[in-house]
This record gives C-alpha cells, structure tokens and sequence, in this order.
C-alpha cells in the first residue's frame, strides 16, 4: 500500500501541523541537497516556491478553505513553458530562453495554489529514453546513482522517487513518463491523447506528446490528472477529460477482464517477466479474468513511431536558427551560415540525430516509402489495439523489457536502445492512456515497472485497476533520501 | 518568321481582411510600428499552437463562389517547412491536396474563360526590411490569412492577364472579403509564362516571376519575359525553368539566388489543427449572403434600365456607388437621369479611384430620389435640378429644402402656353425672321421664355408649344 503523499501533505497542512513555507522549505533543502547526486534538477526556484508557500499559508491563515493541491510542493519538467522562468528543454540551443507566458496546465496548477521547486532534467528535447542526452548531463536514479533515472522524464522520476518533490509533470511521446517511472520505481501516468492541453509544452513530435503525472502513488496521479485534465481552447487537439477519477477509486474489480498479448514479453528479461507473472496471479485473486490474446502488429509500432515522431519533429525543431531567442552562433556571413552553425553548435547528437531521420523520411521520393507507410501503419494499430480493448478492460504488459540501463550505456548503444521503448510506444501511436505502476524489484535491486493500458479516456477505470493491486500489494521501496512526512 | 504564343497561369495571393489573423486573436491592421501586432502563437514561440480563425474559413468559400468554384466539405491544413528568417515556425501552415475550392473560372469580357484550379488557405509570413546596411524582420504581417488562387495555363496575352487580375481584384473587393490594394500588398501575383510556336500542342517550359504588386510591372515583366524566351529559343537555346524577380529600375527579369528556391517543402499535415469541414447548409448560407456580383449588375442595368454598357461598367465597378444607384433606380421611373447624374457631376467631384470607391458624398439615395421625381413630374427641368444637385452635393441639404417653391411646379401646360404667346407677341422681328427661314432665330424665344419663367420652365415643352405657335 502506498500512501497518497499529495493526501497526507493536504491533511498536515490543513490541521496547521506544519506551515506550507515549512514543508516547502523541507523540500527545497532536502532537494538542494540531494540534488548533487541525482541531478533531478536543472533549476531549482526557491524565490517562487516560497512565496507560492507564503499565499497558501496566508489562505489558511484567514480560514479559507484549500484544494488538494494547494502547497503541494512540485516540479515540472523543463520542456513546458513556466512565464519568466529559463526553459531549456535542457539544450544549448534554448539556454536563456524565458517564455513570455505560462503553459495551460501550469496555469491550472498555480491557480490551485501548487508550489513549484524548480524545473527538472530530461533528454534532450525529450528524445532520449535514459536522460543522459540532456546538455546537463542525466539524472541519476535515486535507488542506485549508477543507473540512469530514465527517459526522457527522468528529473522528474528521480525527484518524485527520492523524495524530493511530491509530484511532478512529466511528457510522455513515446514512454517517457512511464519508462522512468518504472524505472525509479514510482507511478507514471501517460493520459488519453487530447485528454489534456499541449499549449505551452515545446513540441517534439506533435500528435503524440502528451503531458501527465509523476506520482508516489495511484491516488495521487488520479487528483494530479484531474486537476491538469481540462478543456482547453487554445489547443484544437485537446477536449480535457470526459469524467473525474479521483472519486472513482475503491470500485471492486472483480470479473473485469485483463488481456495479455504474447508479444508484450518477446525479449523481455527473466526476472521483469516473472514480476509481472506475479502481478498477473495477484489480479487473478482479486477476481479478474485474465485473457491471452495475440497482437502480432505491435512489432510494426517501433519503426511506425520513429518514422512518424521524427518527421514530426524534424518540422517542430525547425524554428530553432538562432534569430529570435535562445543560442546564437558568434560568427556568420550570412542567414543561412547563421542557421546552420547554430543549430550544428546548439543540437546535440540524438537531436541532430532524428531530426536528419525525419528530414530524410518527408522528402520527396521517400515519402511513400517511409512516412506514408508508417501512416497507414498507424491506422491498423490503431484498429488492433480498439478491436483488443473491445473484448478487454485493460490490458497489461511490462512498461521496459529491463530495469534501468547502467550509466552511460544507451549512448554506446542507439540503435538498441530504442528498440527498448517496444513496450511504452504502441499507446503514443494510437493516442491511448497507460500506468505504469511498480510490480518487483529486479535481481540487481532495481524497480520493475507493470503497464496497465485502457481504451482511450477511460482513465477512471484504469487508475481504478492500478489503484487495487497498488491497495493490496506492496512493492514500493524507500530510497531512503529527501523529505519524510 | 516563326510566330509565338505567350501561354501563362497566374498564381494570386490575396490578404484576406478579417479582423483578426488566421491562427491568432492579433490585428491584421496595416501600417503600425514593427512588431507590435505579434503574440506568441504568430512569432512561433515555443510551445505554442495555431487556433483556426474560423472566419478565415467563410470568407475564403465566398471568393470560391464568387468564381464559381466547388467547396470541399472535407478540407485540411499541411506544413510547407521552409527556412527564411521571416518565417518563425520554418514551416508555414498552408494547404497541399485538399484545398478548400476547386474547380472555377473568371470570365472575361471576350467571353473567353480563365479556368481556376483551386483556392486555399495559408498563413502570411512576415516581412524583411532592409535598412542601414542590416536586415531587420518585422513580424506584423505573420499570421495575416491569405488565399492563394492558382489558375490554369489559359492565359494568351498580356492584356488578357492584366484583365483577369482586374476582375479578380473586382470581384473580391465586392464581395468584401479584401481590399486588394496592390500597393500595400493585399494583392500580388506569381506570373508563370512560357513561350511556343504558334499552332503548337504542347506547352514550353516555363518561369516563375514572383510578387508582382502593379499592373504597370506585371506587363513590362511578361512583355520582357516573352521577348527572353523568344531570344533564347529562336537562337537554339533552351528556357531554363527556374523562378525570377523582376528589377523594376531596369525593366529586367534575372534568376533568383537558389537559396529562395526551396523545392522540396516535405509537405505533412499539420497535426496542430483538426479537419475543416464544411456542410452544404453553410455553403448555402455563404452563398445566400453574397452580393450581386459585378457582371451580373451590368447585365441587370442594361436589360432592365436600358444603360449603356459602358456606363453599367462604370457604376458596378465600385459597390458602393452600385448600392447607391440600386437603391434609386429601384423607386424612380428614369434610372438613366441617376446613371448620369452620377457619371458626370457626382464623379466630377470624386476625382481619385479611391475617393469613387468611398462614394463619400451628402447626397442619400432618398435625396436623389426626390430630385428625380421632381423632374419625372416636370415640376422642375433639367437645368434646375442640375444645379439643385449641385448645391445638395455641396450643403447636404435635400431639394426641398433647397428649391424655391415659386419656381416649382404649378407651370401646367396652359400657364406656359400662354407665356409662350405673350414673347412671341413680344418678339415680333424675332418670329418674321423664323417664319422667313431663319431658324437660329428660334433659339431667342426660348430663351424669352426661359427668362420669364426664371429658368423654371421645361424647356422641351416650351419649344413644342413655340413651334406650334410660330407655325413652323
């Protein structure tokens, strides 16, 4: 059982046993300190943080009821807009950079009085799965320093697993909110594509971002998603959620159907697969019917999703020559030289990397062959994955066919790396919300990650299925660092 | 001596004047302080999204009707990704293959028709200045909604393309949906132009002249291109396809640097915003609400009030002075009295285009109604209601305040008969000169007339009443 951090902070600070500028300075040391070993952090914003506190307490103060969320100390990753506030995406290219205005879900969340701790690490423009592409080098996993926390949320994993942040946002496009969150042993909620608003969070590949919660617990992702989870006008793509989940939790499960697709655990390490056998047998005594089915399509989502973000990305990342904000070369003749020097200089390799990709893949005489096919390869997914979810409540699979790499490994190994995201990338493709939820420990010590994948906006019901095995198993581990409530 | 055909297609960029800009809340207003009409979404921030400005949408299905195009009920927006420092995002959201409108024409005065292949929507990009040696962005017009009209290669003549854009221009200043005015650069042409032997079936290769903004430049670029390609082709050469400038100090078209030249654009469709559907019901709606377009006013002025065309022309031409006019000949028996009245004295007072196309003049359609009807009644002849209108352009007074009522009307036919008998009585040597042959004399009893009468009488009436009297 894990409890719900953003409940017991609620209740400390409602029954005044603790000032939110206490709490709140709790946190921001307990973060300064640990911070140097596992560079969660690429800003920390203690002006901010304390007097977002010092609001809460006055509220208090004066008899005013507060939100759930209100005083919670947070963080979010450094890819969504904070107005004033340096957003980097953790490039050189965007060093400096202030937005001149708030992403839509930061706006929610200041509006319910959330206090922000600073901005957290992450692979470079989010493509990464391991957070060492970040131009601040990657953040560490707070349960073994010389593993990775994960990517490309990976500060934001880190902060939430040692403690040193409450909750915490991350984006996820092709896992990187799960995949941390499995790795650093804590909750990772990736919603329904369109459940929540995109305006302000710096676009890798547009029409699978998707922002969500970082959480120590179920409970917790279900209030975050719910606060963060609202219509939002200036984002075409987006209708926020249909229902709030938060009250929905405790329903019993029994008779719901789990799927388990064979394809899910091809690859997928000894000990990772026998965690999630257990998970499996564990739903089973809670009165779920497990079905086996097949999903031969889900090999074809890797290279539909590589194909498909980069292109997209190699588009979004073009805005970034130097002449309105952020990095600029010294010396140039003219605006092309200037572009392109910029970029050379400001984009570090795995950027560069896709975004050549997905050049290479819109243009013309290769359009068809790659983009195209990857299009219509992403409508049969699409179809497979609604025809599963007809005949299933949920289905489960493991969230990473390993626990978290060693350091330093993903950047000797690209290529195989990606073939890591096999799991976390199949719902980017179809828009789809997905858990992952810790379910073990590895034989090296380090957290397994279950995945729990629903029909799309039916984050009620799969926050609900995670929130039982949560309720009546117990495979959260104390990393032993940051602040203890 | 082989003869050659010009054959050209015109691609037309018309800023649209809606309030507000395609993707964004900012103004489309022209002309303000660099910079100042930006918002994050326009200047491409980071992290921002477009919002389809849906009134973008309804004025580009009324330039589609206007030119009788079909509307797609499905339609969407694509990234045309290109760099240039005047386009933040480095792609500009626009329309590859399933633009809005299809499959239109202009008709020209000839009766020939320039067939239109689409019409779609796009964002403008901003704008380059270059002054004191650098080179400055001003990104006010990012955003603004443009259409883009692409016709066929059906074009034959420079004066044919000088008239097609004409009427483009006319029909979508008409139908309200832009100003078109060439010289600010709500309205530019692409010139595609190729040159064949007359007879010949197929077409030769082409050039591009891009952001031709006068009438003036578009001729003596097609004119010079034409002579070009001739030249190259008559002396064995080859036309190279490739997109030109034309250099306005030296009559000139010369290749653009190939920096400019960016034809791979890796169109995709832009995942930011959802698909433009469009129903029937709306189209109709649309279509309902558009105004009478020019050539059917002049079919209509011509059949029905019995104007000349040339005059028709003259009045539909500006919407304005039509509405005017519409709003008179609709109540008066002799719509023709207005037509002139407009033509010359009202015209006479609005010298410029512009000032014909504002039509800001104190005379109400009711005013010019009431004046008219006074001369249908004959209570007042053409002379007094020329100056009546004068004075009513001037004071903004309306006729009856303006005319003196002893001069009005009450000059029945039997009163005039017997002023007429009394200056022929007064005029003895005057009438024995008419009856003697000297038909000049005539013109002296008029005028006795028109002095006793204080210019009021009908002048007609009384030279028939004269004759009948004198004999002759």
């Amino acid at each position: 059982m894990s409890d719900s951090v953003i409940t017991k902070i609620h209740e400390l600070l409602v029954s005044r046993q603790i000032s939110c500028t206490e709490l709140t300075k709790k946190y921001l040391d307990a973060a300064h300190l640990e911070n140097g070993e596992l560079n969660a952090y690429v800003k920390m914003t203690d002006d901010t943080a304390l007097s977002a506190a010092k609001a809460v307490d006055e509220k208090i103060a004066r008899g005013e009821e507060i939100g759930m969320l209100a005083g919670v100390p947070m963080t979010l990753k450094d890819n969504i807009s904070t107005k004033n506030i340096e957003t980097t995406c953790c490039s050189k290219i965007l060093e400096g950079y202030r937005p001149i205005y708030d992403a839509f879900v930061w706006e929610l969340l200041q509006n319910e009085g959330a206090v922000l701790l600073g901005k957290t690490n992450m692979d470079e423009f989010a493509m990464g799965s391991s957070c060492e592409t970040s131009c601040f080098g990657g953040a560490r996993n707070p349960h073994n320093i010389n593993h990775v926390a994960g990517g490309s949320s990976g500060g934001g994993a880190s902060a939430v697993g040692g403690n040193i942040a409450a909750f915490a946002l991350g984006s996820d496009t092709g896992g990187s909110i799960r995949q941390p969150a499995a790795f650093c042993g804590v909750v990772g909620l990736k919603p329904t594509y369109g459940a929540v608003s995109r305006y302000g969070l710096i676009a890798y590949a547009s029409s699978f971002d998707q922002i969500g919660p970082i959480t120590k617990s179920v409970r917790d992702a279900a209030i975050v998603f719910d606060a963060i989870s609202k219509k939002d006008v200036n984002d075409q793509t987006s209708g926020g959620a249909r229902e709030t989940t938060a009250d929905k939790l405790g329903k019993s499960i029994e008779g719901i159907t789990i799927g388990i697709a064979h394809e899910y655990f091809d690859g997928v390490r000894d000990d990772v697969k026998s965690a999630l056998e257990s998970a499996v047998r564990e739903y089973e005594k809670m009165g779920a019917k497990i079905e086996y089915i097949h999903m031969p399509i889900i090999k074809y989502a890797l290279p539909a999703y590589y194909i498909l973000a980069c292109a997209e990305a190699s588009s979004n990342l073009g805005r970034y020559d130097g002449v309105r904000y952020g990095y600029r070369t010294d010396s140039f003749k003219t605006f092309h030289e200037m572009a392109c020097k910029t970029r050379s200089e400001g984009f570090g390799e795995e950027v560069k990397r896709r975004i050549l990709l997905g050049t290479y893949v819109l243009s013309s005489g290769y359009y068809d062959a790659y983009y195209k096919k990857a299009q219509n390869m992403r409508g049969a997914i699409i179809k497979a994955f609604n025809e599963a979810l007809s005949q299933c409540d949920v289905l489960l699979a493991p969230t990473v066919p390993m626990t978290a790499f060693p350091n330093g490994f993903t950047g000797a190994n690209a290529v195989e790396t990606y073939l890591t995201d096999i799991c976390t990338v199949p719902l980017n493709i179809c828009g789809l919300p997905g858990i992952s939820i810790p379910c073990g420990t590895g034989e090296d010590g380090l957290p397994i990650g279950m995945q729990l994948i629903g029909g799309a906006f039916s984050e009620a019901k799969l926050l609900n299925i995670a929130y039982q095995f949560e309720r009546e198993t117990s495979h959260f581990t104390d990393t032993g660092r940051g602040v203890e409530l | 001596m082989k003869e050659y055909e010009l054959v050209s297609g015109l691609e037309t960029h018309v800023e649209l004047s809606t309030k507000t800009k395609i993707f964004c809340s900012c103004t489309t207003r022209f002309g303000d302080e660099p910079n100042t009409h930006c918002c994050p979404v326009c200047i491409g921030l980071p992290g921002t999204m477009p919002l389809l400005n849906r009134q973008v949408v309804r004025y580009a299905i009324m330039a589609g009707l206007a030119t009788h195009c079909e509307i797609a009920e499905i339609a969407k927006m694509d990234r045309k990704n290109y760099v240039y420092p005047d386009l933040p995002k480095a792609y500009q959201i626009s329309q590859y293959d399933k633009p809005l409108c299809q499959n239109g024409y202009i008709e020209l005065s000839s009766g020939k028709r320039i067939r239109i292949l689409r019409i779609h929507i796009e964002e403008d990009a901003g704008k380059l200045v270059h002054e004191r040696g650098n080179t400055y962005v001003d990104y006010n017009r990012g955003g603004v909604p443009l259409i883009e009209i692409v016709s066929e290669p059906d074009i034959r003549s420079i004066d044919e393309a000088i008239e097609y854009v004409e009427k483009l221009q006319l029909i979508m200043k008409y139908i309200g949906v832009s100003d078109c005015k060439m010289q600010e650069g709500s309205l530019r042409c692409d010139v595609n132009i190729s040159v064949r032997e007359k007879g010949a079936e197929e077409f030769g290769t082409r050039t591009e002249i891009k952001n031709m903004n006068s009438f003036t430049f578009i001729q003596k670029a097609m004119q010079y291109e034409f002579d070009r390609q001739v030249d190259l082709i008559e002396s064995g050469e080859s036309v190279v396809q490739e997109t030109r400038r034309f250099d306005t100090s030296t009559g000139e078209t010369s290749p653009m640097r190939s920096k400019e030249d960016a034809h791979d654009y890796r169109y995709f469709r832009e995942p930011d915003l959802v698909t433009i559907k469009t129903s029937k019901e709306e189209v109709e709606k649309i279509r309902s609400m558009l105004p009478e377009l020019p050539d059917a006013k002049i079919a209509r002025y011509v059949s029905e009030y019995g104007i000349s065309e040339t005059d028709a022309a003259i009045i539909a031409k500006y919407r304005r002075v039509a509405e005017f006019f519409d709003a008179v000949a609709e109540k008066v028996k002799k719509p023709k009295t207005c037509a002139n009245f407009i033509i010359t004295q009202i015209f006479r007072r609005l010298p410029t285009e512009e000032q014909k196309e504002q039509f800001d003049i104190r005379v109400s359609a009711d005013s010019m109604i009431a004046l008219i009807k006074l001369t249908e009644d004959g209570k007042i002849n053409n002379n007094i209601a020329k100056s009546t209108l004068d004075k009513m352009l001037e004071s903004g007074k309306t006729p009856d305040e303006l005319i003196d009522p002893s001069s009005l009307g009450g000059m029945d036919e039997n009163a005039l008969r017997e002023i007429c008998e009394k200056v022929i009585a007064d005029n003895e040597k005057a009438v024995s000169d008419i009856r003697g042959g000297k038909a000049a004399a005539f013109g002296a009893l008029v005028g006795g007339v028109m002095k006793a009468t204080r210019g009021s009488a009908d002048a007609q009436l009384a030279t028939k009443i004269l004759h009948e009297l004198v004999g002759v």
